[in-house]
């Protein structure tokens, strides 16, 4: 026999046997790192990845911000500007938004909640982290040698004629970035359906390997009409033909169909693992367990497939066909519907539970929250009248934000904060974190609820420039906004503190059930010792755990 | 996985039936059925594409999981024409 | 009795030999998803371009050269039953049958990419580029030139997949023959064969909607 053949060869037939070390200090080297092949290693290598892009993308937006301080255009010029939120857009979006729980949480937590030694395909694994940071660099190629003027969408004909700057790189990265979460995609869903434990039913499955899997099934269905689509485009301003440009007899609505067919389900790419982790943090902080198991897990399947059906609202007055305008709101309508209950099962949870407020919970609750007010306003612009006032204004920008900010940032935050212990083995000062989550629900809320108030009295978006009235709301949203950078600034610091300096935290600090906290913090390179067998539903948080012990 | 495999034989006459599909394909191109060419055109593709998936692709004899997965790809591609169709047949109309 | 078609030796995240074949072939068929969905945005442009130009597209698809067509359709069909017999032979641990029959395999691939190439240098010399030098005595110029160029870029991508088949098929053909990579390891000699396979569906759905849109007008 040549590689290791038995299940049970890292079994110890005696009890005492030394732990295994764990998956930070099996070897030092870089290549170590750089060649990983462990699911915990390259995790830790896209939540690097990712984090420098978040601050590329929050420079951009910084910028922006200060330049709407005032109503005339004297910080930067139009192009710069128009540039400015290109970048922010293509950045956050691809390069920390798409990636960021799935990549990160995802890769680390996905093999050892479900009782695995790692996920299907390893090897593919640090493939996709290369391909992502390929696509990177292509994109900070574009930015550095001067930006794209176009938006993160990209519409034609002005990206595929007369756009100045380097599109085609830019496009090219995010050809690339594309094909890497792809694989990451690809790599969950097989994980899911073979790699599960003993036991390990699907109904047994905890809420965020559900998320997760709906999330990949949209990764590996959505993205390569964004790839071909990107292409298409890059190809009609190479060669001066294509399918897009009507003076060439084409249809940029095509254009707008085919992206919009990728970027409508990415968002829900975005906001479903922020879900997930939710429905995590929630019942361990309220010691309950959640309430109404299936219709969540049931309801993540159903936002990703409706969330296909849906991409016409966002051309409701591109000159589409007000019939398939109407079929598209009606959809729309109904997407909403699986996201609230999920909120009414979460609120359920928190009914008679015992609730703790530790960082985790602030970010979660502060989610849902957030999370409700910016879907709320999704059905505004789901609305065909409503939209027709409210398209392409600010209001369409604090929806948004409300939900990949509010949402998803900070579900990704509380999810960093609830398996840091378990990632790093050791324990953050909850009082800087409680500080820091505080600052940024205060931020966020400042910087982004003028911009709906601003997008209903009719401020439009990307443009440098607005009228005098505006100024007020925009002075407090630029205010919110660096309050809010102080709160993002504030985790990276004490988080890196902690992972040398801080309280060593145990296998599970929190009491919370889940799989992965039945081994050690850090885990073992091969996550647990013996493989785990599962007998019990998950979140049994009444049967067993008791109060929670402040940390 | 594949409890059971096609034979050397099933191989050999789907491989023939393909051929004689693709003859079909070319005859009928050149018969003036008016709409309708289109849609026996992409009927015996279908076909063709079927027979590869059952026999060569061995779909016939996977677990139904892989099925699925099979369809899926198919299902979404429909979504997406189906739905942008929405968009390009009704544009005319009001 | 059908001879071992598991492995012997598995990876280590896997704990077993029918667990790895299983994951590997969902894989393949996931990436296959995906395959679908690259090409469909070609033929949702295809779709929206033909709905509203029909005469246009009719016309300019007369202008394919279908002998060649129908030559390379014929072709990649064989091509996929040789594949089929392959995989049938690496099931059985046929080694030197296996190589043989994806060398004939990936000399089909290849046979489909030379007449392709005669095509395209007709296609270029008959000015059915789109771009500069295209000509066609067509009414509506400009969606014939629309349909060409989706024609070009469908053809094209679809023409690499079947290099990318052809390069892989025959590498495996000299590891069949060269060494005991597939003794009872049949797996990447059966997910390649799907790969081969869809590569075939997708053309077997392009040669109408290129070249046969209209054949019974003169």
């Amino acid at each position: 026999m040549t590689a290791q053949t038995s299940a049970t060869s890292h079994l110890s037939p005696f009890p005492s046997h030394a732990p295994s070390p764990s998956y930070l200090s099996v070897r030092h080297t870089i290549s170590s790192w750089l060649l990983t092949t462990d699911h915990k290693r390259i995790a830790l290598l896209y939540m690097a990845s990712i984090t420098l892009f978040f601050f590329v993308g929050g420079a951009a937006a910084t910028l922006m911000r200060l330049e709407l301080l005032t109503p005339q255009g004297d910080l930067v010029t139009s192009e710069t500007y128009n540039k400015l939120f290109t970048i922010h857009g293509v950045v956050m979006v691809w390069f920390f938004l798409i990636p960021s729980i799935p990549t990160v949480l995802g890769n680390f937590l996905l093999p050892m909640m479900i009782g695995a030694r790692d996920v299907a395909f390893p090897k593919l694994n640090l493939v996709s982290w290369y391909l992502f940071m390929a696509g990177g660099a292509c994109a900070v190629f574009s930015i550095l040698t001067g930006g794209v003027d176009t938006g993160w969408t990209f519409y034609t004909p002005y990206s595929s004629t007369y756009a100045n700057g380097h599109v085609i790189a830019m496009a090219t990265g995010i050809f690339i970035a594309g094909f890497g979460s792809i694989a990451t995609g690809l790599n969950f869903i097989v994980t899911t359906h073979t790699m599960r434990a003993p036991g390990m039913t699907w109904l047994r499955l905890p809420l965020f390997v559900w998320s997760l899997y709906t999330t990949s099934i949209i990764l590996v269905l959505a993205t390569p009409v964004l790839a071909i689509t990107l292409a298409l485009m890059a190809l009609e301003r190479a060669f001066g033909v294509g399918i897009f440009n009507p003076a060439l007899g084409g249809d940029p609505l095509l254009f707008q169909h085919l992206f919009w067919f990728y970027s409508h389900p990415a968002v829900y790419i975005m906001i479903l693992p922020g879900m997930g982790v939710v429905s995590e943090l929630i019942p361990c902080f309220a010691r309950k367990p959640i309430f109404g198991y299936h219709f969540i897990a049931y309801a993540s399947v159903a936002i990703g497939v409706l969330g296909f059906l849906v991409w016409g609202h966002h051309m409701f007055v591109s000159s589409q066909s007000v019939y398939a305008g109407m079929i598209f709101s009606v959809l729309s309508f109904m997407v909403a519907i699986p996201s609230a209950i999920k909120v009414f099962n979460w609120t359920a949870t928190l009914y008679k539970g015992s609730i703790s407020f530790h960082t985790p919970m602030y970010y979660a609750l502060g989610f849902v929250g957030l999370f409700t007010i910016g879907g709320l306003t999704g059905l505004f612009l789901a609305a065909l009248a409503v939209d027709v006032h409210v398209h392409d204004t600010y209001f369409v920008i604090a929806h948004f934000h409300y939900i990949m900010v509010g949402g998803m940032v900070m579900a990704y935050l509380g999810g960093l904060h609830f398996w840091f212990p378990k990632i790093s083995g050791r324990m953050y000062p909850e009082w800087i974190a409680k500080l820091a989550a505080v600052t940024i629900f205060a931020g966020f809320n400042l910087t982004f609820f003028p911009q709906f108030i601003l997008g209903y009295l009719g401020m439009p978006r990307r443009y440098h420039v607005y009228a005098p009235e505006f100024q007020v709301l925009n002075v407090l949203s630029t205010a919110g906004a660096s309050i809010l950078a102080l709160g993002y600034i504030l985790p990276l610091i004490y988080l890196s503190w902690s992972w040398r300096y801080g309280r060593i935290a145990g296998p599970n600090p929190w009491r919370a059930t889940g799989l992965e906290w039945t081994t050690a913090s850090p885990p073992p390179k091969d996550n647990f010792e013996t493989t785990p067998i599962v007998t019990e539903p998950p979140y049994q948080y009444d049967a067993r755990a008791p109060e929670l012990e402040p940390a | 996985m594949t409890s059971r495999a096609p034979t050397s034989l099933t191989n050999l006459i789907n491989g023939l039936v393909l051929l004689a599909l693709l003859a079909l394909t070319i005859a009928v191109a050149y018969i003036n059925l008016g709409p309708l060419n289109t849609v026996v055109a992409m009927a015996i593709s279908g076909a063709k594409a079927a027979l590869i998936l059952l026999f060569f692709m061995q779909l016939r004899y996977s677990k139904p999981s892989v099925w699925i997965f099979a369809a899926a790809g198919f299902f979404w591609l429909a979504i997406m024409i189906a739905m942008a169709l929405s968009d390009y047949l009704t544009r005319g109309w009001v | 009795m059908s001879a071992a078609t598991l492995p012997v030796r598995f990876e280590h995240q896997f704990d077993d030999p029918a667990q790895q074949r299983h994951a590997a072939t969902l894989g393949m068929w996931i990436f296959l998803a995906t395959e679908i969905l690259f090409f469909g945005a070609m033929f949702l442009g295809y779709t929206a371009y033909r709905v509203y130009y029909p005469q246009a597209f009719a016309e300019a698809s007369r202008h394919t050269l279908i002998a060649f067509g129908a030559t390379n359709t014929a072709v990649l069909l064989i091509s996929s039953t040789v594949m089929a017999f392959a995989v049938g032979a690496a099931g059985r641990n046929k080694s030197r049958p296996l190589a043989t029959l994806l060398f004939v395999a990936a000399a089909l691939g290849a046979t489909f990419l030379v007449i392709k190439g005669f095509e395209y240098s007709r296609e270029i010399h008959e000015g059915l580029l789109p771009g500069r030098h295209f000509r066609i005595d067509v009414a509506d110029r400009m969606h014939a030139e629309m349909f060409f160029y989706i024609y070009w870029v469908v053809t094209g991508v679809h023409a690499l997949h079947v290099t990318i088949g052809v390069i892989l098929i025959a590498f495996f053909g000299f590891r069949a023959w060269f060494t005991d990579a597939f003794r009872d390891h049949d797996t990447p000699i059966e997910l390649l064969g799907l790969y081969w396979h869809f590569v075939d569906i997708v053309w077997v759905f392009l040669f109408p909607l290129l070249y046969m849109i209209d054949r019974h007008t003169s």
